[in-house]
C-alpha cells in the first residue's frame, strides 16, 4: 500500500537472496522483543505525527530505527524520505516482518492515502514539502471529505473555497473525520465553481489543522467512544499553492484515493475481525456433547445446539471462501490477470461478513452480550467479563464497517457498473 | 496451493470449450431428452472425449511397469474440462465411470485388480457405477444392504437408488455391510460386481435433469473375496476418498453451469427493455446481481482449492471438498432461482434453456451430499 513507486532496477534472485539476509539480520538485530507480540490495546499503537507519544521505551526504538531506514515507505523513493525499495524488496521486507511478528512501527494514513496520490498528482515543490515529514512520521493526516449533506452522493459537497489573493478562504463543514482532534492536517474536498456540474466544481486542497477558524468536536457513536469528528471551517485562510492537480479538478484525484481507501479498508477490516471463535464460544456458551463418529479426535466434543452449530459453519465456511479469494486474486495480479480484481468486491464482502459473525456471537452470548459498561471508561461493568464487554462493543462497532469507505450499497453499484456493465439509469450516478 | 491454472490447464480448458460448444451443447441435451433416449448420454461424444485422452486424466500411465492408459494430467485439468462441460449441460460417464469407479478401482485395488481393470475403464469400453445410495439423503455411514459372508464369498441382498448411470454401466461398484449396522462407519465393503450377475435387477428411474440415475435391487447376489475393492469391513476410509473426488469434481461441473446462468441472465438484462429502458439499469436487480457475481466468485476459489488439494494429495482434501461442495451447490440454487425469477415470465417456460439449468443445479446439488450435509461435515472435521 506503501505506493507503487520502483526505483531500483530489478534485482536478480541473488540479489535478492542477499538482501532478505541482511533484512532479516537487521530485525533480528533492531527489533525489540516487546515489538514481536501483537499490540494488545489501543494505546499501544503509535500513530506518526507531531504529538506522537511512545508507551515504553521500545515503541520508541523501533519506532525510530525504522524511521531512519526509511521503512515507514519502503517504495518510496530516497529522494522524498523513502526507503526506495523495489516491490520485491518490499515484498521481503514485509515477509521477514511478518516472520519475527514485527508489529507495525506506526499508523499513518497520510502514508497509505495521500501519499500515493502526491507521488502521482503533486507538483515537485508539494511532494518535497509534504512527502519528507510523511515518511518520517512526523505529520498527522486526516481525511475531509464527507458532510452532513454529502454521504453516499460525496459529490454534491458544498465546503466552499474562494479565491483571496495568493489564497483560498475557506467555510463549511466535514463530518466523519477520523482523528482530527489529533491530526496535524487535513486534506480536503472543496467546492470552487458552485456553477459547474457537481463533480466538475471540485477542487483537493490541503490544509494546516493549526489554522485560525478550525474547531472539531468528536462524535459519540452507538458503541462508545470513536475516533471519529466533525471539523468546522470558518473563514480559514489556505495558500493556494496548496492545491493538489487542477483547479476543479479535485474529483479525479478523489477517485484516486478512493481507491487507496478501500484497499486500506479491506486490510483494517482484516485486522477489525472478531478475535473470537465462533465455535469456542459457542461450546462454551451453549454448552457441548460427545462428537458423533468422524471427528478429529475420539475425545472431541461438538456444539450443542445443532441450529447453531449449523450457523458457525456456515460463517467459518464463507470466511474460508473469502480468504481463499484473496489469495485467489493475489495470485492473477502477479500472473497478469485482473479479471476479479475489484476492490469493492472485497470490501462489500468482507464488510458484510463481519457483520453476519457479529450478530451469530452476540445470539451465542445471549443475555451475556448485552452489558454495557458506558463505552467511556475501561471499568468492568458489573458481573460481565471483559470478553463479554469486548464482544458487545465489537457487535456496534461492526456497523460502521460496511458504511464508511463506501457503503455497501455505493460498493454493488461500484461492481454491476464497472465489473458487469450494466447501464447507467441516469448520468449521475 | 495455486489457485490459478496454468498455461497447459488453460489451453485445455480452452480446448474443452470449444469441443463442448459446437458438439454437444444444450440443444444436444434436449435431443437427448425429446426422443427419450435410452442410455442419457450420447455414446458418440463418449468415444469422442476418450479418444481425446480426457478419461485417463486421473490416472498413472503405468501401474507396476504395464501400461494402462493413464496420463497423470491431474484434477484440475480434469477439473477445467468438467466445468466446461457444465457450460453445456453436457451428460457423460466421466463422472460416475472415471471418477467414481476408477479412484475406487486406483485407490482400493490391488495391483492385480488395477491391471486388470482400469485399462478398459480408462479406453471406455467398460462403463462403471457406484451402488451406495439407499435412502432419501446422502449419508454414507447409514448402508443397510447385507453382504453376508458364504464359503466362497459374500452374498449381497438390498436395495440401491440413485445409482448416477446405473441402469447402462457393464460393472459396478457396490457399498454393502459386513459387518456392524446401519450408521456405523465401521463394517462397510466394496465390491467389484458385474451388472449382469444373477440376482441384479436395474430400473432407470426418470429424473428432472433428464440424465440417468437407478434403481436396483439385490436377491441374493453371489460375489467372490476377490471381488473385495480394499479391505472388507474397512471400506468406509476408501468410499470417503472416492466420494471427495466425486465432490470435487461434480462442484467444478456446478460452477461451469452457474457461470452459465450467470452469463445467460447478464445478457438478458442488458438487453430487455422495460418502461423504454434496459431492465439491467434498475438498481434492485443491478444489486442482485453484483451479490451473485461475488457469491460465484467465492465458490470458484473453493473449487479451485479443492482440485489443487487433490493434485498435491493433502491431508486437507476433506475438508476443502465439503467447503466446495457446500458453497457450490448452495451459489448454483442461489443462482438459479436468480436466473429464473430475472428472465420473468420467459424464464419458466420450457422454450427457454434456463429451466433445464434449474432442474439439474437440484439433481447436483443433492449428488454427494447437498449444502447441510457438508456443512455437518465441515464442523465434524473442525472439531465442533
Amino acid at each position: 500500500m506503501n505506493g507503487a513507486v520502483n526505483s531500483m532496477d530489478d534485482l536478480s534472485p541473488g540479489e535478492l537472496d542477499d538482501f532478505r539476509r541482511d533484512v532479516r539480520a537487521w530485525l533480528e538485530a533492531n527489533c525489540p522483543d516487546s515489538m514481536r507480540t501483537p499490540a494488545s490495546d489501543e494505546d499501544e499503537v503509535v500513530w506518526g505525527g507531531s504529538q506522537v507519544s511512545f508507551k515504553t521505551e521500545d515503541h520508541r526504538l523501533w519506532f525510530e530505527r525504522m524511521r531512519d531506514k526509511g521503512w515507514f515507505t519502503p517504495q518510496w523513493p530516497t529522494e522524498y524520505g523513502g526507503g526506495g525499495l523495489s516491490s520485491e524488496q518490499a515484498g521481503i521486507l514485509a515477509r521477514e516482518m511478518a516472520r519475527l511478528h514485527c508489529r507495525q512501527p506506526q499508523i499513518n494514513l497520510g502514508i497509505w492515502m495521500l501519499g500515493p496520490v502526491l507521488l502521482e498528482f503533486g507538483t515537485q515543490e508539494q511532494k518535497q514539502t509534504h512527502l519528507p515529514p510523511m515518511a518520517r512520521g512526523e505529520v498527522r493526516w486526516c481525511q475531509g471529505f464527507s458532510e452532513p449533506n454529502a454521504g453516499s452522493d460525496l459529490a454534491s459537497l458544498q465546503m466552499k473555497a474562494v479565491p483571496d489573493g495568493d489564497d483560498f478562504i475557506v467555510t463549511g463543514s466535514k463530518i466523519w473525520t477520523s482523528h482530527a482532534d489529533k491530526s496535524d492536517a487535513i486534506y480536503t474536498l472543496v467546492r470552487t465553481d458552485p456553477e459547474a456540474k457537481k463533480q466538475e466544481g471540485i477542487s483537493f486542497l490541503l490544509i494546516d489543522m493549526a489554522s485560525p477558524g478550525i474547531t472539531t468536536k468528536p462524535i459519540e457513536l452507538i458503541s462508545g467512544k470513536s475516533h471519529f469528528c466533525e471539523v468546522f471551517f470558518d473563514q480559514v485562510r489556505v495558500p493556494q499553492k496548496n492545491l493538489v492537480g487542477e483547479l476543479n479538478s479535485g474529483w479525479t484525484v478523489a477517485k484516486r484515493l478512493m481507491q487507496h481507501e478501500r484497499q486500506a479498508m479491506a486490510h483494517l477490516g482484516d485486522e477489525g475481525q472478531s478475535p473470537y471463535s465462533l465455535a469456542d464460544m459457542a461450546k462454551q456458551y451453549l454448552g457441548c456433547r460427545a462428537a458423533e463418529a468422524g471427528a478429529a479426535d475420539s475425545d472431541a466434543t461438538e456444539i450443542a445446539d445443532a441450529v447453531m452449530r449449523d450457523r458457525v459453519a456456515a460463517l467459518d465456511m464463507d470466511d474460508m471462501a473469502y480468504k481463499l479469494t484473496l489469495r485467489r486474486a493475489a495470485e492473477e495480479i502477479a500472473a497478469g490477470d485482473d479479471a476479479l480484481a475489484t476492490t469493492s468486491t472485497f470490501k462489500y464482502y468482507s464488510t458484510e461478513l463481519e457483520k453476519r459473525k457479529n450478530e451469530a456471537l452476540m445470539a451465542i452470548l445471549g443475555t451475556r452480550a448485552l452489558g454495557w459498561d458506558g463505552g467511556l471508561s475501561d471499568e468492568a461493568g458489573g458481573s460481565f467479563t471483559a470478553d463479554e464487554l469486548a464482544v458487545t462493543r465489537g457487535w456496534l462497532s461492526s456497523k460502521v464497517m460496511s458504511i464508511g469507505g463506501g457503503t455497501t450499497e455505493i460498493q454493488l453499484n461500484v461492481i454491476a457498473k464497472r465489473v458487469l456493465g450494466l447501464p447507467s439509469a441516469d448520468d449521475s450516478a | 496451493m495455486n489457485l490459478t491454472l496454468n498455461e497447459e490447464q488453460r489451453y485445455l480448458k480452452d480446448t474443452a470449450r470449444s469441443f463442448f460448444r459446437e458438439k454437444a451443447p444444450v440443444a444436444a441435451l434436449r435431443k437427448l431428452r425429446d426422443s427419450k433416449d435410452e442410455l442419457g448420454y450420447s455414446p458418440e461424444l463418449w468415444r469422442e472425449i476418450v479418444e481425446l485422452g480426457w478419461s485417463g486424466m486421473l490416472f498413472p500411465e503405468t501401474v507396476n511397469g504395464i501400461e494402462i492408459g493413464g496420463s497423470g494430467f491431474g484434477f484440475k485439468g480434469l477439473g477445467a474440462i468438467l466445468q466446461e462441460s457444465g457450460h453445456t449441460l453436457t451428460a457423460s460417464p466421466l463422472l460416475s465411470s472415471v471418477v467414481l469407479g476408477g479412484s475406487a478401482i486406483l485407490l482400493g485395488g490391488s495391483e492385480a485388480q488395477q491391471q486388470a481393470y482400469l485399462p478398459d475403464l480408462i479406453s471406455g469400453e467398460v462403463r462403471y457405477a457406484l451402488a451406495l445410495e439407499e435412502g432419501a439423503h446422502h449419508d454414507p455411514a447409514a448402508c443397510a444392504m447385507t453382504a453376508t459372508p458364504t464359503a466362497n464369498g459374500y452374498r449381497l441382498s438390498g436395495r440401491k437408488t440413485f445409482v448416477l448411470d446405473g441402469h447402462s454401466a457393464e460393472r459396478l461398484i457396490v457399498v454393502a455391510r459386513t459387518a456392524g449396522s446401519a450408521g456405523e462407519r465401521a463394517g462397510l465393503s466394496l465390491f467389484l460386481v458385474d451388472a449382469d450377475t444373477a440376482g441384479i435387477t436395474r430400473t432407470r428411474t426418470p429424473m428432472i435433469d433428464s440424465r440417468a440415475a437407478a434403481d436396483m435391487h439385490f436377491d441374493a447376489v453371489e460375489v467372490t473375496r476377490e471381488q473385495v475393492l480394499g479391505t472388507a469391513d474397512g471400506g468406509f476410509a476408501l468410499l470417503e476418498q472416492v466420494l471427495d473426488r466425486g465432490r470435487i469434481c461434480i462442484a467444478a461441473e456446478m460452477l461451469g453451469s452457474t457461470r452459465e446462468l450467470f452469463d445467460r441472465t447478464l445478457a438478458y438484462l442488458k438487453e430487455r427493455q422495460q418502461f423504454g429502458v434496459p431492465i439491467g439499469s434498475f438498481q434492485a436487480l443491478q444489486h442482485r446481481m453484483a451479490t451473485v457475481f461475488t457469491e460465484i466468485e467465492l465458490a470458484k476459489s473453493t473449487v479451485l482449492a479443492a482440485l489443487s488439494a487433490l493434485d498435491e494429495d493433502s491431508n486437507r482434501v476433506p475438508l476443502l471438498a465439503s467447503l466446495a461442495k457446500h458453497k457450490v451447490s448452495a451459489v448454483y440454487e442461489l443462482m438459479s432461482n436468480e436466473a429464473v425469477q430475472l428472465h420473468g415470465g420467459i424464464g419458466v417456460t420450457d422454450a427457454l434453456d434456463i429451466g433445464l439449468f434449474l432442474k439439474r443445479a437440484r439433481v447436483a446439488q443433492q449428488t454427494f451430499g447437498d449444502s447441510a450435509f457438508h456443512r455437518r461435515r465441515f464442523a465434524r472435521l473442525c472439531g465442533y
